[in-house]
């Protein structure tokens, strides 16, 4: 399972107005893994799944989708930003969000029919949000809205997924019921990489998890690198989680 | 009506419909100011135009006044970038700098030519109609009719063919650049069509009053609509009501034309700001009232329940010491709770029906556990649960 690797990364440093916020990444991801990214506030987690995605520029260094640059690959590839980067009192109803997912594989200028209709309609039905599709996003709870999130990127039908924060500001029925979505996707050959904040789930929900701080401290399966050395390396301070393998 | 009436109202409507469609997006983006800014800075590309054709409505004129248009986005995107200062503040920077340097030009050369800020500004509809185009010989109508005319066709036909990477763009920059959908050259040609419409409507409203009809009409219909076509067709309704109104209320009035539909504008947005049936200012009022009584049931019919055993607890007299309400809330709480079968009172002393009792364990149940399902059936009948 572990020996294709989906995304590959080398040397990869990305910079605002000249500051470093990722420094020399090297990291593979392998296929099929349910990973998690952690790192204190500042170390770059969500600015490394943006600058895979293409969405921000890095200084050096590149980034590999199955052996290709990320622009020849982007069909492989399902994104779901953080909650709070868009406006949720935009005029838009929560189908239509989902609806947006499948914009990529249309292209410039076509327009979504029946079939994308009935791709999203499936999408709502997977994170069970169908009888919310004609409601208004803004009157959707936090949780629903993490959940129309994560239904417009399985409509995407991707091969790898990445998300920032999925977990933020839901209530824990939520957190369960996307997790177990995330769960199905790896079981179905798909990798999931995840900015993770709660360390104390990151046994229980990952098999894969790397520590960033600006520099990348560690990764491989969680087993085998989760420990209080890496916490401590990463978060600065003796760190003690409770380990329950 | 005349024929000039007729092309006066047409022009009129037409530039309404042209600028509301790029100002509804830029209200979503939340760039209402940039147009101010645009109206402003154009003003050095009028004058360079001007200066080289002699003709406002050449073509020329316009790409030239667009370029500055665009060229005002660039800077303030520029200087925005160092991080040495706010978004507002680079605004505030880059527009009066490009509209003085207009002024000055036009200030040096003001013997030649026959170009007055005054003009450019604030526009003057009712000689529209005098500037004919003339194909030889031939009256085809006036000349910013077929301006304005073609700035909406070609906004429209973009508009169908990008409004999905325009909806997606403008909702979420991040998922659009990842889909490949490229945001950076929707903002650019957002810029680009706005700056144009801008420079294709001041000959008939004037540059200043173009920002009316860019915002105005999109905000007035952003508190009626969550649907995003509609919102742009609701703007553009509005945009015309306020047009063909403000051409009457000027006749009527003998006064400005530009300034009665800008009055008419924001009559329209008023109106819409009060009245709405969800976001309007009296209807938020009324649900907030709404909610506040609700709360205060719930509380009355919990102390209730919690008193079962002890009947002084429940004495009618007892309640609004003990809650702390003043007589009238107290009694305007308990009349509700009467209406809604939720209470009997039996010689001073309240108690909970099973309906009360029902109601409060579902409504307490929903406040602590936030289940969705539940409260669904609520929302319709209780205002506390619609957020």
């Amino acid at each position: 399972m572990e020996n294709k690797i989906a995304v590959q990364i080398d040397d990869l440093t990305v910079a605002y107005n000249y500051k470093p916020v990722l420094w020399d990444i090297d990291l593979s991801i392998p296929e099929g893994v349910l990973m998690a990214i952690v790192g204190p506030n500042g170390a770059g987690k969500s600015t490394l799944i943006k600058s895979i995605l293409d969405i921000i520029k890095p200084i050096a260094g590149s980034v590999k989708i199955y052996d290709k640059p990320y622009k020849k690959q982007r069909s492989l590839v399902a994104y779901v930003p953080q909650k709070g980067s868009v406006d949720w009192d935009f005029p838009t109803t929560a189908l239509d969000v989902v609806m947006m997912g499948t914009y990529g594989s249309l292209g410039w200028i076509k327009r979504p029919g029946q079939k994308q209709k009935k791709a999203a309609l499936e999408a709502l039905e997977k994170v069970r949000m169908l009888a919310f599709k004609n409601r208004q996003i803004s009157q959707l709870s936090g949780g629903q809205q993490q959940r129309i999130f994560l239904a417009r990127a399985l409509v995407q039908n991707a091969s790898i997924y990445f998300m920032d924060e999925p977990f933020q500001g839901v209530d824990a029925t939520t957190e369960k019921a996307i997790i177990n979505i995330l769960k199905e996707l790896r079981k179905s050959g798909k990798t999931v990489v995840v900015v993770h904040h709660d360390l104390q789930t990151v046994p229980e929900y990952f098999d894969w998890v790397t520590f960033l701080n600006v520099k990348k401290i560690a990764t491989g399966p969680v087993k085998d690198i989760f420990n209080d050395d890496n916490l401590t390396k990463t978060y600065g301070i003796n760190y003690k989680v409770s380990v329950q393998q | 009506m005349s024929s000039a009436q007729i092309e006066i109202q047409l022009i009129a409507s037409l530039v309404a419909i042209a600028c509301a469609i790029p100002g509804t997006f830029l209200v979503l983006r939340k760039m209402a100011l940039i147009t101010d800014a645009i109206s402003h800075s154009i003003l050095p590309g009028i004058v360079i135009g001007f200066f080289i054709t002699h003709d406002l409505s050449s073509p020329l004129l316009i790409l030239l006044a667009a370029l500055s248009g665009v060229l005002t986005v660039v800077l303030v995107e520029f200087i925005q970038k160092t991080g040495l200062v706010k978004e507002d503040t680079a605004i505030g920077l880059v527009f009066p700098a490009l509209f003085s340097i207009g002024v000055i030009m036009i200030a040096q050369n003001a013997n030649d030519v026959h170009l007055d800020i005054d003009a450019v500004l604030l526009g003057e509809l009712a000689f529209a109609p005098f500037d004919r185009l003339l194909i030889s010989g031939t009256d085809m109508g006036p000349k910013s009719l077929w301006i304005i005319g073609t700035i909406l066709l070609i906004t429209i036909g973009l508009l169908f063919a990008f409004f999905k990477e325009l909806k997606v763009s403008t909702f979420d920059a991040g998922l659009a650049a990842a889909l490949g959908l490229s945001p950076v050259v929707m903002h650019y040609g957002l810029m680009t069509v706005a700056s144009v419409t801008t420079v294709g409507a001041f000959d008939a409203v004037g540059a200043i009053l173009v920002i009316a009809f860019m915002i105005a009409p999109a905000a007035t219909a952003y508190l009626l609509t969550n649907d995003l076509k509609k919102m742009l067709l609701l703007a553009c309704v509005f945009g015309v009501i306020a047009a063909i109104a403000g051409y009457w209320l000027a006749h009527r009035l003998d006064t400005s034309i530009s300034g009665s539909m800008t009055s008419v504008l924001g009559i329209i947005f008023l109106t819409v700001y009060l009245f709405a049936p969800n976001r309007g200012y009296f209807s938020v009022l009324y649900r907030q009232r709404q909610q506040r009584i609700e709360v205060s049931l719930l509380t009355f019919l919990l102390h209730l329940g919690n008193h079962e055993e002890d009947e002084n607890e429940r004495h009618v007299k007892h309640l609004n010491e003990h809650i702390n309400w003043q007589k009238v809330k107290a009694k305007s709480v308990l009349d509700l709770a009467l209406k809604n079968n939720m209470i009997t009172i039996d010689d001073s002393i309240v108690s909970l029906t099973e309906k009360g009792q029902h109601f409060t364990t579902e409504a307490i149940d929903y406040i602590v556990t936030n289940k969705n399902s539940e409260i669904e059936k609520m929302k319709d009948r209780f205002f506390l649960f619609r957020g």
